[in-house]
């Protein structure tokens, strides 16, 4: 099924790890030399198929926070900053902290599955989602809501059609308070109120820019204008999941009133409707968490649509007409949006850069939009196109994308077979770097590229990264304490300088790595791993350029 | 040669990677030098005399990303259009929390009271109507367009910052330019070596690397001419000078203290570092946190509270600078400005003109330059923002020009294709 092309035998499986996986971790390439390259890929192209580890399902497990909806966060989280805000700061400071506390499990549960999970090429693929539906988990409600949309809009969906992506980031909560479309209202419309007052064209401009179209995929103003109105209603539910029948209270968001006694009948009302979203409704509401599953007929997860502040006039959306109505109209127009062939093109592209090489092949990229065109935008599809093309497998092409300081980290923890109890030296060292995990602002997510990445004091952070693990000074066995700072764990120790690395060679070993890194290495890194004193040849071989590129 | 990964001809990275080999470098470096840089080795870089150009004089550049409203800066108090349509978020026009009254049409917000010092002793002018040509809204078209110099061309590969490196006369070195933040910025990127410093309290202190024996194995992995290589080297030097002099300045300023974060604390050590160190000739800071959709505020909220740290920030860089602010031009930019009109959530959207901050000895301030309309539909740009009157190029040029003391040509290759100066900001920098 693959052709790979004439990239050498030795160099394929460390090759398909480098880019499918976040590297390899020990016994990684000698595994999939022997059931054979082609068989991995079938494998993590259907993850499903790839058992957890119960270890791993049960540290997920233990996250309570990462498994309630976006409703069940706000009461238990934002409700106590609002009630104590009142008076008391010392109140209102405690229950900031306990909210703290849902952020630092969505990073705990996104970097334990990157560097345990064996579906791999879905971790890889959730960071590249959630990276291109970027949230910014520093803007108000999001700090509570980013992890439920990575679990609930991102992850289920990521080797999906991308139409249920577009469509379950588009309705998450999440999104709709980061890129501001729940407050987004037809002018003079009936449930107009307070601050819901008129349009707002933040989250119709990106979606088209960033998510779908790409910012030369031939929109104009007017047409960012006409899909601002096309969306205006699309909000949060006043209380999120309930019982079905009425909005519940207490989502506070001063949101959903003029609309609740609509809602129920336009739910209802068949037709109209995506066939995903149907399909969550159908799947019955407020039981057990699934993912991707729904919370309640408000929609899944607590979007709401607000007919009172909608409006149901037709518009011109790319020159094709789109009749007045309700949610549908916005679901032709994420059809619409889902089927253009700048999308594909858009969405090609990106994902030949990141797999393939910062200026990608274009013939690559026309055939993954042909495929992505003939079946109807089907992630999976394509990244199958993907990992067969000639160009994936151009010797050429091997090991020539730099890595981001995500990559870096995660890929060198599982290099070393690190046992990682605290993953803050892991995130801290990537914040330090200027890529905190769930912290960029911006609503474009980072780059992937060597120009983003590649400049002088990013070189001494990566260093000094390289030499305080591969020395077996980073502190990430040890459990975390709770008091400490988002930070904590950054600082490399004071006493990785002072060492005179005169001992003998200590965990992790420099001999075990190598063989993990398939010994593959240029004469130049072999030579200075050699000559150095044996407790710095972890560090060496960490910080080796090999190891800097993917 | 060797075919490479996809079409393009230049490499990214040009990383030592397997199957790339030698011959990868040997042309890389002649482009270089065909291209009249010269590679030289870090310790020839370390012995460069600080100093080698007598002149003294620097440019800083501060970005406001995200698209700050410059209509809520500098406030057209005196245009009847600017209260109507704004009617929750408009600054009132005197009085108490109102604009400070600049020059009778205009007045400032009332948050960047730390800056009218400034303006009143003649070193702060403000550019309005100005931007980029360019029609896009997108912030990152924008902001990629302001960088790179080039409004309209996307395959400029380097910013202009580093273009003004190279025009810059006497030997180069890899503090030259200075950037605050873990990542080098795009009006920064470019062949020139440029310095990073990372923000907060990493800045200061030693790493790792610092230990000879660390480093000494590391220079055999990163000895060559490869990116990684030059990165590598360039960061080496750029340590070495900038660290003893970071530490320094913070037993000095903070008595040992660690130092705490915050755009403040960051502008104030680089202020420091720009006055001990006349090697530095540009420097670079951005701050994020302008795109205010909703809930902009008007004297009060989101948008005031974002601009009184930066306005007293900035009043604290130039005292940080000393005598330096005399031969400093401090200029801030933002991508794009917002609609003229509120919208219907207490915000505005994206726009087309801003306004730009100058600041500094050279600057011949205490005056709003602009061709300025007013605000009647029928003189905005497509009927809903400011247009712009004046090519951002135009400022920027004559900083270069007159201050920098950059010749046309010079110019020319920094902004190739720029417009002829308008003259609406005729004399705003002194020689």
């Amino acid at each position: 099924m693959y052709d790979t092309g004439d990239m050498g035998t030795a160099a394929r499986p460390l090759h398909a790890l480098n880019r499918v996986a976040f590297g390899p971790r020990p016994g990684d390439a000698a595994r999939v030399r022997q059931m054979g390259v082609e068989r991995y890929l079938e494998q993590q192209l259907d993850a499903a198929s790839i058992a957890e580890p119960a270890a791993l399902s049960e540290r997920i497990a233990g996250l309570r926070t990462l498994h309630m909806t976006p409703a069940e966060l706000f009461q238990e989280f934002q409700e106590p900053i609002r009630a104590a805000a009142k008076g008391d700061v010392a109140a209102k400071q405690a229950a900031r902290r306990q909210a703290r506390q849902v952020i630092g499990e969505a990073t705990e549960a996104r970097i334990v599955r990157a560097l345990y999970g064996p579906r791999q090429l879905q971790e890889v693929m959730t960071a590249f989602w959630f990276n291109h539906f970027n949230v910014f988990a520093g803007k108000g409600l999001c700090a509570i809501w980013t992890g439920a949309f990575e679990e609930e809009a991102i992850r289920p969906h990521t080797l999906g059609r991308f139409r249920d992506l577009l469509g379950a980031t588009a309705m998450h909560p999440a999104m709709l308070f980061y890129l501001d479309n729940w407050q987004n209202t037809a002018p003079g419309a009936p449930g107009k109120h307070g601050k819901f007052d008129g349009i707002n064209e933040n989250y119709a401009r990106e979606v088209m820019e960033l998510h779908t179209l790409g910012v030369n995929g031939g929109y104009t103003q007017t047409d960012v204008i006409a899909l601002a109105h096309i969306l205006t209603g699309w909000g949060l539910a006043k209380g999120g999941a309930g019982n079905g029948q009425q909005p519940p209270r207490g989502m506070g968001l001063r949101e959903g009133s003029a609309g609740a006694a609509l809602a129920g009948n336009l739910w209802r009302r068949p037709g109209g409707f995506h066939p995903w979203w149907r399909r969550q409704m159908q799947a019955g509401g407020g039981g057990a968490r699934r993912p991707g599953g729904p919370r309640g007929p408000m929609g899944p997860y607590g979007f709401y649509f607000d007919p009172s502040r909608h409006d149901f006039g037709g518009q011109t959306l790319l020159g094709h007409q789109l009749a007045g109505g309700g949610i549908e109209q916005g679901e032709r127009a994420l059809d619409l949006l889902a089927r253009s062939p700048a999308t594909a093109n858009h969405l090609s592209y990106q994902l030949a850069q990141y797999f393939v090489a910062d200026d990608p092949p274009k013939a690559l990229v026309s055939r993954l939009a042909a495929r992505y065109q003939a079946s109807d935008g089907n992630l999976r599809d394509v990244l199958a196109t993907l990992f067969s093309s000639p160009e994936f497998w151009d010797p050429h092409c091997y090991g020539v994308k730099f890595k981001t300081p995500y990559e870096y980290a995660i890929s060198a923890a599982r290099a070393v077979g690190a046992d990682v109890i605290n993953v803050r030296p892991l995130t801290g060292t990537m914040a330090q770097m200027g890529m905190p995990l769930y912290g960029c602002p911006t609503p474009d997510g980072y780059k992937n590229t060597a120009a983003a990445w590649l400049n002088p004091e990013a070189m001494m952070m990566r260093l000094s990264f390289a030499t305080a693990l591969g020395a077996g000074r980073l502190p990430l066995e040890r459990v975390p304490d709770a008091a400490a700072g988002p930070m904590a764990g950054v600082k490399h120790p004071e006493r990785v300088r002072q060492m005179d690395f005169n001992g003998a060679a200590a965990a992790p070993d420099a001999a075990q790595l190598a063989l993990t890194l398939a010994d593959a290495f240029s004469p130049r890194t072999a030579d200075a791993v050699e000559a150095a004193p044996v407790q710095l040849r972890t560090p060496l071989i960490l910080g080796s350029p090999e190891f800097m590129m993917r | 040669m060797a075919k490479r990964c996809g079409e393009s001809e230049e490499r990214a990275d040009g990383g030592p990677v397997r199957g790339l080999g030698r011959r990868e470098f040997i042309r890389a470096a002649a482009a270089l030098t065909a291209a009249g840089i010269t590679l030289i080795g870090p310790h020839a870089w370390a012995a460069r005399a600080l100093g080698d150009d007598p002149s003294r004089k620097r440019l800083v550049v501060v970005f406001m990303r995200g698209a700050v409203d410059g209509l809520n800066v500098v406030v057209p108090t005196g245009d009847g259009q600017y209260y109507e349509q704004r009617p929750t978020i408009a600054i009132p026009r005197g009085g108490d929390g109102g604009a400070i009254n600049l020059d009778g049409h205009f007045g400032l917000n009332p948050a960047l009271a730390g800056l009218m010092p400034y303006w009143n002793d003649g070193t702060l002018a403000f550019v309005h109507a100005c931007g980029s040509p360019d029609p896009t809204r997108s912030h990152f078209d924008a902001q990629d367009f302001m960088e790179s110099g080039t409004p309209g061309v996307k395959a400029t590969r380097d910013g202009w910052m580093n273009r003004v490196i190279a025009a810059l006369p006497g030997a180069h070195g890899p503090t030259e330019a200075v950037s605050l933040g873990p990542t080098v910025p795009r009006i920064l990127s470019g062949p020139m070596a440029v310095a990073n410093i990372p923000l907060g309290r990493a800045a200061d202190h030693p790493m790792p690397l610092d230990n000879p024996k660390i480093e000494d194995a590391f220079d055999r992995l990163y000895d060559r001419r490869d990116a990684l290589s030059r990165a590598y080297q360039e960061g080496r030097v750029a340590r070495r000078q900038l660290l003893s002099e970071l530490m320094a300045d913070m037993r000095e300023a903070d008595n040992g203290a660690p130092s705490s974060a915050g755009f403040g604390n960051d502008t104030d050590r680089l202020a420091r570092l720009i006055a001990r160190d006349p090697g530095i000739r540009l420097a670079f800071a951005a701050l994020g946190g302008w795109d205010t959709h909703v809930s902009e505020g008007s004297n009060r909220g989101q948008l005031t509270n974002h601009l009184k740290p930066l306005g007293d920030g900035l009043a604290s860089f130039a005292r940080q600078l000393g005598p330096a602010f005399d031969d400093t031009v401090i200029l801030v930019i933002s991508e794009f400005g917002r609609t003229v009109h509120e919208n219907g959530n207490g915000g505005t959207d994206h726009g087309h003109g801003n306004v730009m901050w100058v600041m500094g000895g050279p600057v011949r301030g205490r005056r709003v330059y602009a061709r300025w309309d007013g605000l009647d539909p029928g003189s905005l740009y497509q009927e809903r923002d400011v247009p712009v009157t004046t090519d951002f190029r135009e400022p920027i040029g004559q900083a270069l020009g007159v201050h920098m003391g950059l010749d046309a040509p010079a110019l020319r290759r920094i902004f190739p294709g720029a417009p002829a100066a308008s003259g609406n900001t005729s004399g705003l920098i002194k020689a």
